[in-house]
């Protein structure tokens, strides 16, 4: 789950990590009284969408006078932001962040991920702060430094005290740094998060170390304990297929192409679209309906499938180990029934029970393509995806 | 021969009476052996009970000092899963096989953080779990598709890899062992480990490895197949087409910062000596082709 940098400000600053003062704010009157209660001279008015690269876009600007600050609120509140992470459609802005000016002297990287191979939360920190990390990774590798953190000591004050000498905190700023990076260690780890990335971490002109920007992302498999955290959940950031599949309890991610596939387990499923690929199609969505699907969950699954306006063919490939192939040709039926099936539905049955439910499909009188293989139900998906597109011209 | 388990492995099985724990526990009984390799169940609160004929104990500890089992299925849901693991860890068992799907992350790295410190193998977790065909299956993969032959298979997904046992037993071919190392980010064996138990296993003529996408087990493993087995291995990963930065099904299969590509470990992989496959309908026929 991801959440707004505003929320992740307010997660950091409960771990003693120093961010700008500043509020959130969801019309320009807020963000005007916003304003006048930070009081200073120097504002800035902060899109907050859950793609990054929001400055590029137009959706942070500065303010030297409130007139400044209701104008770039007006601007901003309401834009469709378009950044490298949206789409080409953009996101639109419900919401923005007031923010005080700061004075910055240095811009710094610190993020924190889960590291797969030492199976621990790694610290990375860069000089080269407010770029795109993943850039800084593949072009000057040597300025990420790394701590791999012991999960039975935390982050050590040394190990803290030597990544912040090496990204370039001066000596007298170095015990703050600490804090900072322990801070965004306890974040990380008490709240089960799956990346925290302060970027830019600043250092102000007087000297002190703060967060200017703050990112958090959270293990969905957590959220159970941690209620807070799931009470910044906005689903306005989501798109609605994927929170319509997450209701449905389906793992569902729209792709560019238009054949549907619906599958069971996810490495089959990813197989499922690789194949299509492989015979010339491009596969609509990837789509796991799990192993316990019910007639209920199938029928969602189509539908879910059906929303899509490129779709031109349904394929389901289904491997019945557990899950026995009658009852899924059952519930492929009935869901083809409940909705209106409008594109060829190609279906591949293997295991348990693979002979009823091959008789279920040809028995219910409904235009069922049936196969044996995946490669031939691919090959069948591809043309029905074709011949259908013809039918329509 | 195989590797992991055999017909004289005894089984406890953590989480025996839920729902889960009762459906596959059926199934494991059935299989082969099963009624002599499963020995033990763990529940604190049905301790002196039993299911299905097999005793329930209050504790892992018990269960092994009662019945001897040195391996352990843990079908417990996700919030108590890593404990479950823990305490199978402290009794000291040979084997954890962790089918639970959905533990915190945070969960495992402690729990792995323990392990460190012992000799307990952990397979999974989020995993189908072992089978060693016509002696014992350990888990909830489908029995009957899988027969007795020369093939190792090892993977990270479940019904992918039942679709590549599918297609070796259409050609005829049986396996040696199959294991399932589970779709989580931080698990236990790895295609590494467990290439290098089948190249030591006398009964493993040829290794199937199915892959997906995300992290670098697969390259791992290819390096250090270049270098030291001994029998040909094939592969395939799934996710070609999968878009970056989106985590598709299994929490571990997602491709972050360009990194855990299946082009990339396919890449790896070939250069590394291994035959693979972009189709997935074509695993069972490469392998064919490459056992003589």
């Amino acid at each position: 789950m991801k959440i707004h940098e505003y929320q992740a400000k307010d997660v950091l600053r409960r771990y003693r990590v120093p961010t700008p003062r500043g509020a959130a704010c969801f019309s320009i009157d807020e963000a005007v009284k916003a304003a006048e209660s930070l009081g200073g001279k120097v504002w800035v008015v902060k899109a907050q969408i859950h793609a990054g690269g929001r400055g590029k876009g137009g959706g942070v600007k500065l303010a030297r006078s409130i007139e400044e600050v209701r104008e770039h609120a007006g601007t901003i509140l309401g834009m469709q932001l378009v950044t490298h992470q949206t789409g080409p459609a953009g996101q639109k802005v419900r919401r923005l962040l007031v923010e005080e000016g700061a004075d910055i002297r240095k811009e710094l990287y610190a993020g924190m991920v889960v590291d797969r191979s030492t199976q621990r939360v790694a610290l990375l920190a860069s000089s080269e702060g407010g770029m795109d990390i993943e850039e800084v990774a593949a072009s000057t590798p040597e300025k990420i430094h790394k701590v791999f953190i012991d999960p039975g000591t935390g982050l050590r004050d040394e190990e803290a005290d030597e990544v912040a000498r090496r990204i370039g905190i001066p000596e007298a700023a170095v015990v703050q740094a600490r804090a900072v990076l322990q801070g965004l260690y306890r974040a990380f780890d008490q709240t089960d998060a799956s990346l925290a990335e302060i970027n830019p971490l600043i250092l102000t002109g007087d000297g002190r170390v703060v967060a200017l920007d703050a990112k958090m992302n959270f293990d969905d498999n957590a959220l159970f304990r941690h209620p807070d955290i799931l009470a910044m959940r906005d689903l306005d950031e989501e798109d609605p297929a994927d929170v319509e599949a997450s209701r449905q309890e389906l793992n569902y991610v729209q792709l560019d192409g238009d054949i549907g596939c619906l599958v069971n387990g996810a490495g089959l499923a990813m197989a499922t679209m690789d194949i299509v690929k492989v015979y010339g199609g491009e596969a609509a969505n990837f789509l796991d309906v799990g192993g316990g699907a019910t007639t209920e969950r199938v029928t969602e699954a189509f539908k879910i499938m059906l929303r899509n306006p490129r779709l031109k063919a349904i394929l389901v490939n289904i491997f019945g180990g557990i899950m026995r192939c009658d009852v899924i040709a059952s519930a492929c039926v009935d869901a083809a029934r409940q909705v209106s099936l409008r594109v060829p539905l190609v279906v591949r049955l293997e295991g348990t029970n693979v002979e009823l439910g091959k008789k279920i499909l040809a028995d219910s009188g409904l235009p069922i393509i049936p196969c044996s293989s995946m490669a031939e139900a691919a090959q069948k998906a591809v043309a029905a995806s074709r011949g259908s597109a013809a039918g329509k011209n | 021969m195989s590797i992991l388990v055999d017909r004289n492995t005894r089984v406890m099985t953590q989480g025996i009476t839920g729902k889960t724990g009762q459906f596959h526990t059926r199934a494991c009984l059935e299989y082969a052996n099963g009624r002599n390799c499963f020995v033990a169940g763990v529940n604190p609160k049905r301790a002196g009970t039993s299911f299905e004929g097999v005793p329930i104990f209050g504790t892992v500890k018990e269960a092994k000092e009662k019945t001897g089992a040195s391996v352990s299925v843990i079908y417990v849901p996700p919030a108590g899963a890593a404990g479950a693991i823990d305490e199978a860890v402290d009794a000291g068992l040979d084997l954890v096989i962790c089918i639970t799907e959905g533990i915190p992350v945070r969960d495992m790295i402690r729990t792995r953080y323990r392990m460190l410190a012992g000799k307990t193998l952990l397979v999974g977790p989020n995993c189908p779990g072992v089978i060693t065909p016509d002696e014992i299956k350990i888990g909830i993969m489908p029995g009957h598709i899988h027969r007795r032959g020369p093939v190792g298979v090892v993977s990270r997904s479940g019904t992918l890899t039942y679709e590549a046992v599918w297609q070796l037993g259409e050609l005829g071919l049986g396996q040696s062992s199959c294991v399932g190392t589970g779709g989580d980010p931080v698990n236990g064996l790895k295609h590494i480990d467990v290439l290098k138990l089948f190249n030591e296993d006398p009964a493993t003529e040829a290794v199937v490895m199915v892959g997906e996408i995300g992290g670098s087990d697969e390259e791992d493993a290819a390096r250090w197949v270049r270098q030291h087995m001994r029998k040909p291995v094939v592969g395939f990963i799934a996710g070609v087409t999968a878009p970056p930065g989106r985590r598709m099904g299994h929490a571990g299969a997602i491709i972050s910062g360009g990194k855990g590509t299946a082009q990339e470990k396919l890449e790896v992989m070939e250069s590394c000596g291994i035959r693979v496959t972009r189709n997935p309908a074509q695993i069972g026929r490469l392998l064919a082709s490459v056992l003589r």
